[in-house]
């Protein structure tokens, strides 16, 4: 189990914007699930403010973005700002989908999100990732 | 074959085994992508059964395993129909001319996001998607940019829409209308497929109960107005990109055809007059064989139910066609130049298993939408199969194959046996409302994603010979000024129409939902004095209400 002192390390797995592709958000989901995170679906169609909401409401560590409609860029700065105006500064940022390599440099160097995973990522490769920040 | 031949088969048989037995094997599971086990060899013994006459016939005739026409693709090969749709109109249209230019013979428009779910560009929910994944429709002005020195009474389309379908299929028509068209030319499909929506691809607007009436409205409408539009395209293509196996595409897509037509015939229409037009949609995945046997057990399995189970005499209710597309979830971010041998070959397994329209996906769809040098290289694959290989020249060729016919028989009756638990559950809306499907698809997903990272199925770039070089290729880029541009037009047009006679038209819109005219008509009006996607959907959604999803993974 994983734990931060006492508490299991609660992450919200969150599909913002209109794209109804949830397939990797499911599967990552149940992954994260089986190596022993607390995981919340927030489901699909999300507004930026409801993503928020249910981070603040959940008191989650890390927020798991899944975004396959090209919205990206528009959508995890929105989320962030959202997320930092609700005091969460600190929250591990983690975005999948379809992102192209350059915008996900740019989401890093912003300081947007902390990490971008790729398609064909493993699950292990992910669940590790989020492991070793806690 | 006799049984004193089939039971010296047998024995033979037995003792190739024991001697195959003390070979050495690969260390894999000899599985199909779906999980299948696959035998290491198939003989006569797997076909005792088959009866050629009864499962098999000839071309063109029941139960039209080995195809739906009677000379196949030796009449004409099958529609190359590149699914296409980016920025806006202006946009779009200058990529179907070239399309057309470079020998395509049918277009397939892809919607953006907000028009998928009934936004207008200018909706705040529609912040950052305008034009991103496909073209943004607003309103008729749009549709007629769209198709823009496209004749289309020579050019048939498809649309993938299905929550508004309604909606955009009368901008479609009223532009046929604009462009001097009668509706009995026009030619087309819309997905329209709103079952597998709650199911697999999450795209919805409207409660079950109210989307299904837009759609038998459909049914109707065009059986009177529009004989050569297909009304629906049931799509199995989402279902299986969602995770599903072959057998679960195969059954949940026919289980959502036989919903629709049980859906027809209790909205009072014969299911001849509408049967003919239904249209079907397939994944093509990269496990050859398995997908060739799926085509044909579905053709089969369509063709007896029709007959036996719902009395269709009409032979074009008993024929399913379909159109094919190669799975975008088998392609790679790593080294994406793979996936143009990817998607030949499951083309090349669409073609066998005998589809009437063929999409071949490009390269680079797993990082972007297409560019035109890697949509042009799929469309070449498409026309190297066709004019090259050889395989367009005979019907059916792996027919009579000890493997295929076993296989085929083998997805029909997983198939069946998944209407009988649809059943159980009280058939295909109420399995949906308790989430069946759902984590039917998320199960198989999650086993496929662990049989990846095991190394139990090998995705060559990826968990095998993984070289993690830099992707180097040329992505097409959407200007975020599209968006700027697409809502500063919507803003003009909705100063400069008759802002009266739209507010009259969505009124009436509003009273015939709450009644149980034919909607249609209606919407018709609506689009025609330019009554947007947007403003359509919201009064329809005040009427209708929305449908919600109980997340579950």
């Amino acid at each position: 189990m994983i734990q931060i002192s006492s508490k299991k390390v609660r992450i919200l797995v969150a599909k913002p914007g209109l794209d109804g592709h949830d397939r990797g958000a499911r599967v990552v989901a149940r992954g994260l699930r089986d190596a022993g995170f607390e995981v919340i679906y927030t489901g699909l169609h999300q507004t930026p403010e409801q993503v928020a909401e249910t981070a603040l409401q959940e008191d989650v560590d890390v927020v798991g973005l899944s975004i396959l409609s090209g919205a990206h860029m528009t959508l995890v700065p929105r989320i962030k700002k959202m997320l930092a105006d609700n005091g969460m500064n600190d929250v591990l940022m983690v975005v999948g989908g379809i992102i192209p390599e350059e915008d996900a440099e740019e989401l890093i160097k912003c300081g947007n999100a902390d990490k971008v995973f790729n398609p064909g990522e493993p699950l292990e490769t992910i669940t590790g990732y989020i492991k070793s920040k806690f | 074959m006799d049984k004193d031949k089939l039971d010296r088969i047998a024995e033979k048989k037995k003792r190739w085994q024991e001697e195959a037995a003390t070979a050495r094997e690969r260390s894999e599971p000899f599985m199909t992508v779906s999980g299948r086990p696959v035998g290491a060899l198939y003989t006569p013994l797997d076909n005792a059964d088959l009866d050629y006459e009864k499962d098999l016939g000839f071309p063109g005739s029941y139960p039209y395993t080995r195809g739906v026409q009677d000379n196949m693709y030796r009449g004409r090969v099958w529609t190359m129909r590149q699914f296409s749709g980016f920025g806006d109109a202006y946009d779009s249209n200058n990529r179907y001319r070239y399309l057309l230019e470079q020998g395509q013979t049918g277009l397939s428009v892809a919607f953006d996001m907000p028009t998928i779910m009934g936004y207008d560009s200018d909706s705040e929910r529609s912040l950052g998607e305008v034009g991103r994944c496909g073209v943004a429709i607003d309103s008729l002005e749009d549709m007629e940019i769209l198709f823009d020195q496209i004749p289309l009474d020579r050019v048939t389309t498809s649309m993938t829409i299905n929550g508004p379908a309604a909606i955009l299929w009368c901008m479609y028509l009223a532009n046929a209308e604009k462009q001097g068209v009668s509706l009995d030319k026009v030619g087309g499909t819309i997905q329209n497929d709103i079952l597998k929506e709650y199911i697999a691809q999450k795209s919805w607007i409207f409660p079950p109960e109210p989307s299904m009436r837009l759609i038998t409205d459909i049914f109707s409408f065009a059986a009177d107005h529009v004989p050569r539009w297909n009304t629906i395209s049931i799509s199995g293509y989402h279902i299986r990109e969602a995770g599903s196996t072959a057998a679960q595409e195969l059954a949940f897509t026919l289980a959502d055809g036989f919903a629709y037509v049980e859906a027809g015939i209790q909205a009072g229409l014969n299911v001849d007059r509408f049967a003919p037009r239904l249209s079907f949609f397939f994944n093509a995945h990269i496990d050859f064989f398995e997908e060739i046997c799926k085509y044909r057990a579905a053709r089969r399995i369509w063709a007896r139910r029709m007959k036996e189970k719902y009395g269709a005499t009409d032979e074009r209710s008993l024929k399913m066609r379909f159109h094919t597309q190669t799975a975008g979830c088998s392609l790679t971010a790593q080294e994406p130049e793979n996936n143009i041998v990817r998607t030949a070959l499951e083309a090349l397994s669409a073609v066998l298993g005998g589809t009437q329209s063929l999409h071949t996906n490009s390269m680079d769809e797993v990082l972007a939408l297409p560019s035109e040098k890697a949509v042009k290289i799929a469309l070449r694959t498409q026309q190297v199969i066709a004019y090259e290989s050889g395989a367009a020249n005979t019907i059916d060729p792996l027919a009579g194959s000890y493997f295929v016919e076993a296989l085929t028989d083998q997805l029909e009756a997983e198939a069946e046996a998944y209407f009988r638990r649809i059943d159980e559950l009280g058939g295909v809306l109420p399995a949906i409302d308790q989430g069946f499907f759902q984590q039917e698809i998320a199960d198989a997903a999650y086993d496929y994603q662990r049989a990846v990272d095991r190394e139990d199925l090998v995705v060559v770039g990826v968990n095998r010979y993984n070289t993690s070089e830099k992707v180097q290729i040329d992505l097409l880029k959407i200007d975020p000024a599209v968006e700027e541009k697409q809502v500063r037009r919507l803003k003009k047009l909705k100063e400069s129409r008759d802002n009266d006679a739209v507010a009259r038209s969505l009124a009436a819109l509003k009273k015939s939902a709450a009644g149980s005219d034919n909607l249609i008509p209606k919407i018709m009006d609506a689009v025609r004095v330019y009554a947007t996607e947007g403003e359509i959907v919201a009064a329809l959604k005040e009427i209708f209400g929305e449908y919600r999803e109980k997340p579950l993974f």
